[in-house]
């Protein structure tokens, strides 16, 4: 035995107290201990699982999934096993703070409550008075948004985005709309659990970790599903699979015209569905003509047989096929048209609303809280939606940071940013900051001092999920449900819960007439009253779970599309002068040296929201460039050598591991998204890593839709990092 | 006597790590530290890939060499032939450490040797292994490999499978189906 490390038991364990390795588990006092079990859902992603908390003498000790919550079911992804580790981030937020120094430089002074929100509503009146209530934005993104929603809209302003639309999932909501007249929604209406031919295109779940698609995607696995993943990197959903189709980049709409064209000129598409719900079937036969297996072939690097028989495969299997809309769909900048040609696809084998396929979800209206009508703003939101983009039906965050950029049509004075790091959640940060300049206040609401919070005005503390209430979440799925949002513990220094944060700022903008309301408890009690519960049963359960729908399509359905039919031709896109069927146009090709950079999820992170957590820190601390093999060897590249990125622009990454693959193709690079943190206080993430946004100087915006497509930047491998 | 074992199916292990937070929660691992870990391994030329993917933690052997190498009887068979580490007795002189095939050890913060336990305080409250019980692609079968009605037995003897580093010869209780 060494000595050294004997010394070291002898002297009680001063192993510990070296190199400032901080407590990750607060110890309750010793002896009996009271233990306690609480149910609440989930916030590490905004995916919203049920949770059981366990607490020990007033310490969360475990976190276990709800078991009779259905996004849930017993289980959690690591992120929300390892929820204590946001709870107990010794990095947290702890007083509100006021800037003292330049923007940018996290100088901040400590301010009481009433200080930092009187600060925040003097500032409010002034610009409401100077410019207008419409001057003011919020970004918001979870589910304690709510109530600075609602507290924005009394004060007057309709500028309210979430970056979860533009920068994510909008253009698949705008391409099954245009088709299906529904969008998907959170959750995925996705019957993955029953489908007999599952299709991935770009979606990798398993890493990107939604718990209860992850669970579907594990029983189609089991259950001998077919399965057929798309994507130039081969992930781990690419591992599951019967077919792995390395795809070139930016040419999917051509793979999937393709696939129609077979469908139709082969006759293998669900005549009975198509001929009861469908119109526009000649018109899009006529446009997919020449789209043959092998026209896509010279486009999409895969061969004309692999496209043939893939299709043919799952033509037997319809109508029990699920081509899956994914979920961040923002690549290429025609990304409503490619997710439009995902559900023509899925229209022509009958899966939307059946088995198999996309169930028609049910869901529960929660009756409000009687408040007095909200004001109509004098102006409308200035972010484009539906104006210059015309197809946009949410608020788009990359739109209100233009528009304060432009100060056009109106200026924008304010932001209130809650619980999104705009400079890594919008792409190309150097253009966020300039907006940000514009501004004559931001104020931060969050848990950690991301990047945004050090450029903020006035920095507010939020309690974390695990010591608020939230609003109610009516969850739509098969088995529609409702689910409390609870605190597990009293929260921790200084901070408040979102909800009181914003009512006590609406309460000194004069707005006292919306909050009939002195608590949450008497909010959420109020609302479910009206329903024929109370917050105390709520408490008790966690969730209710009603019975579930039936999810498939009655023979009279009528779509909500112009037609009442599935559209796939769109007169709306026809009348704009758009392509009324989709097309594949080349997109940007890599420079001399350079190579796709590509970005997802790994499944232990949430963007840069998770990267300082401790409890899940340490299993994957920093991303990795992935660079092919043979790439790599004509670079000279080494394993895990130490690497930059130079984009296309001359932007420089941080330097970052260069994972030597097999696994991706030779022209793309691929990184997990959410590292590279500059923010100095995020101690256990700050420096490490690199990040994808900043190397996204070019965005290619959907003009459908106004989504931010990040998949055209290209970069260089810099070594002697 | 029980014997406990368990079944990791790397056909629907994703590799996203639930059972390792789970496991570092629940047993209050050190910061730096995992009692079980996720194993990749890739092998082919692009495209042609084939990907392995699994967890690996203690293999719980019938002939452990990490208890008959230590040399204070610290390392010890418990209920349902689970191998611990009693702390007391524990001089963390790494001789288990040197003696596992597995690399499943490592010396704690505190300086003892520590790894998986099967979750026996879970067990024997009639609960699952916090990894198994947490799992999302429910990949992890645990029981008694004795109870020729339990899910594992049934499921072992159902589809092929094979431990890690057999020729080892320790007699290894974790089964990785095919």
């Amino acid at each position: 035995m060494e000595r050294r490390k004997f010394l070291q038991i002898a002297t009680g364990g001063a192993a510990a107290a070296v190199g400032g390795v901080v407590a990750v588990w607060p110890q309750a006092a010793a002896g009996p201990k009271l233990v306690r079990k609480v149910s609440t859902f989930c916030e590490l992603c905004f995916w919203k699982c049920g949770v059981v908390a366990t607490v020990e003498d007033g310490v969360v000790t475990k976190l276990d999934g709800h078991p009779s919550h259905p996004l849930s079911m017993g289980r959690l992804c690591p992120r929300g096993n390892g929820g204590t580790g946001l709870l107990y981030d010794p990095d947290r937020l702890k007083k509100p703070l006021i800037r003292t120094g330049k923007r940018g430089g996290e100088q901040f002074k400590e301010a009481s409550w009433d200080e930092a929100l009187g600060y925040i509503a003097r500032k409010m009146e002034r610009i409401k008075s100077e410019h207008g209530p419409e001057a003011m934005a919020l970004f918001t993104h979870g589910h304690g948004g709510s109530f600075f929603g609602n507290m924005l809209k009394a004060y007057g302003s309709p500028n309210i985005a979430a970056p979860s639309y533009a920068q994510c999932r909008g253009p698949r909501e705008v391409g099954f709309q245009l088709t299906f007249g529904s969008g998907i929604g959170s959750p995925e209406n996705t019957d993955i659990a029953n489908t007999r031919f599952l299709v991935l295109i770009g979606s990798h779940l398993g890493e990107n970790m939604h718990n209860t698609q992850v669970q579907e995607f594990a029983e189609c696995i089991r259950r001998g599903a077919k399965i057929c993943v798309v994507d130039p990197r081969y992930s781990v959903a690419a591992s599951k699979a019967n077919w792995y189709l390395p795809i070139k980049p930016g040419t999917d709409i051509a793979l999937l015209m393709s696939w129609v064209n077979v469908l139709l000129e082969e006759g293998l598409y669900n005549k009975e569905y198509v001929d009861r719900y469908g119109t526009g079937l000649a018109e899009l036969r006529a446009a997919t003509k020449e789209n043959t297996p092998e026209w896509a072939a010279a486009i999409t690097e895969i061969p004309a047989e692999t496209i043939r028989t893939v299709v043919r495969e799952m033509a037997a299997a319809k109508p029990a096929v699920l081509v899956h809309p994914g979920r961040h769909v923002t690549w290429y900048g025609d990304d409503a048209q490619r997710s439009r040609a995902i559900a023509i696809l899925n229209g022509l084998l009958g899966s939307w609303g059946s088995k198999g396929g996309f169930y028609l979800p049910g869901g529960v209206d929660i009756p409000k809280y009687a408040v007095p009508p909200l004001p109509k703003p004098a102006r409308a939101a200035l972010d484009g939606a539906g104006t210059r983009y015309p197809l946009a039906d949410e608020t788009l965050a990359s739109g209100l940071c233009d528009a304060t950029l432009s100060g056009s049509p109106y200026p924008v004075k304010g932001w209130i940013v809650y619980g999104t790091n705009l400079v890594q959640s919008l792409p190309n940060p150097k253009h966020t900051l300039e907006a940000i300049d514009r501004l004559d206040l931001l104020v931060v609401v969050d848990v950690l001092p991301a990047e945004i919070a050090g450029y903020a005005d006035v920095v507010l503390p939020e309690a974390t999920y695990l010591e608020r209430y939230d609003d109610l979440y009516a969850g739509t799925f098969r088995t529609p449900f409702v689910a409390l949002r609870q605190p597990v513990v009293k929260p921790m220094y200084d901070s408040r819960p979102g909800w009181w944060i914003a009512r006590e700022l609406g309460l000194r903008l004069g707005l006292q007439q919306y909050y009939p309301w002195r608590d949450i408890e008497q909010y959420l009690d109020g609302r479910l009253t009206k329903m024929g519960s109370s917050l105390g049963q709520m408490q008790k359960a966690g969730v209710v779970v009603y019975p579930p729908e039936d999810g498939t399509l009655p023979a009279d359905h009528k779509f909500d599309t112009p037609s009442g039919k599935v559209e796939f031709y769109s007169k709306t896109l026809a009348e704009m002068g758009v392509d009324a069927v989709p097309k594949h146009y080349a997109k940007p090709e890599a420079p001399e040296g350079h190579l796709r950079l590509l970005f997802g999820r790994s499944p232990l992170h949430t963007f840069g929201r998770t990267t300082n957590n401790r409890v899940m820190g340490y299993v994957v601390r920093e991303n990795e460039v992935w660079v092919n093999n043979k790439t790599a060897a004509e670079l000279g590249l080494k394993q895990n050598e130490r690497v930059r990125l130079v984009n296309q622009d001359g932007v420089k990454s941080n330097a970052v591991r260069a994972r030597v693959t097999n696994r991706i193709r030779p022209d793309c690079v691929y990184m997990v998204h959410g590292f590279g943190h500059t923010a100095s206080k995020l101690r256990h993430t700050a420096g490490r890593g690199a990040s994808d946004s900043e190397l996204v100087t070019r965005v290619s915006v959907d003009p459908l839709m106004g989504g931010t497509g990040m998949f055209n930047n290209f970069v260089r491998l810099e070594r002697g990092a | 006597m029980a014997r406990y074992g368990m079944a990791i199916d790397k056909r629907t292990c994703m590799g996203c790590a639930s059972c390792v937070v789970s496991c570092k929660v629940e047993n209050k691992v050190d910061e730096t530290a995992f009692r079980c870990r996720i194993v990749q391994r890739s092998t082919g030329e692009f495209p042609n890939v084939h990907l392995d993917i699994f967890s690996e933690r203690c293999n719980q052997c019938a002939d452990a060499p990490c208890v008959w190498n230590c040399p204070t009887g610290a390392s010890h068979y418990a209920g349902g032939g689970v191998v611990l580490v009693a702390e007391d007795l524990c001089t963390g002189c790494k001789a288990c450490m040197a003696a596992c095939p597995y690399d499943a050890r490592f010396i704690n913060e505190k300086g003892y040797a520590e790894k998986c336990t099967f979750c026996l305080h879970r067990v024997k409250q009639g609960m699952e292994p916090s990894c198994v019980s947490t799992c999302p692609s429910r990949a992890m079968i645990f029981g008694d490999l004795e109870d020729p009605n339990g899910a594992l037995a049934r499921t072992l003897g159902a589809r092929g499978h094979r431990a890690l580093k057999a020729e080892a010869g320790t007699k290894p209780n974790v089964f990785y189906l095919e």
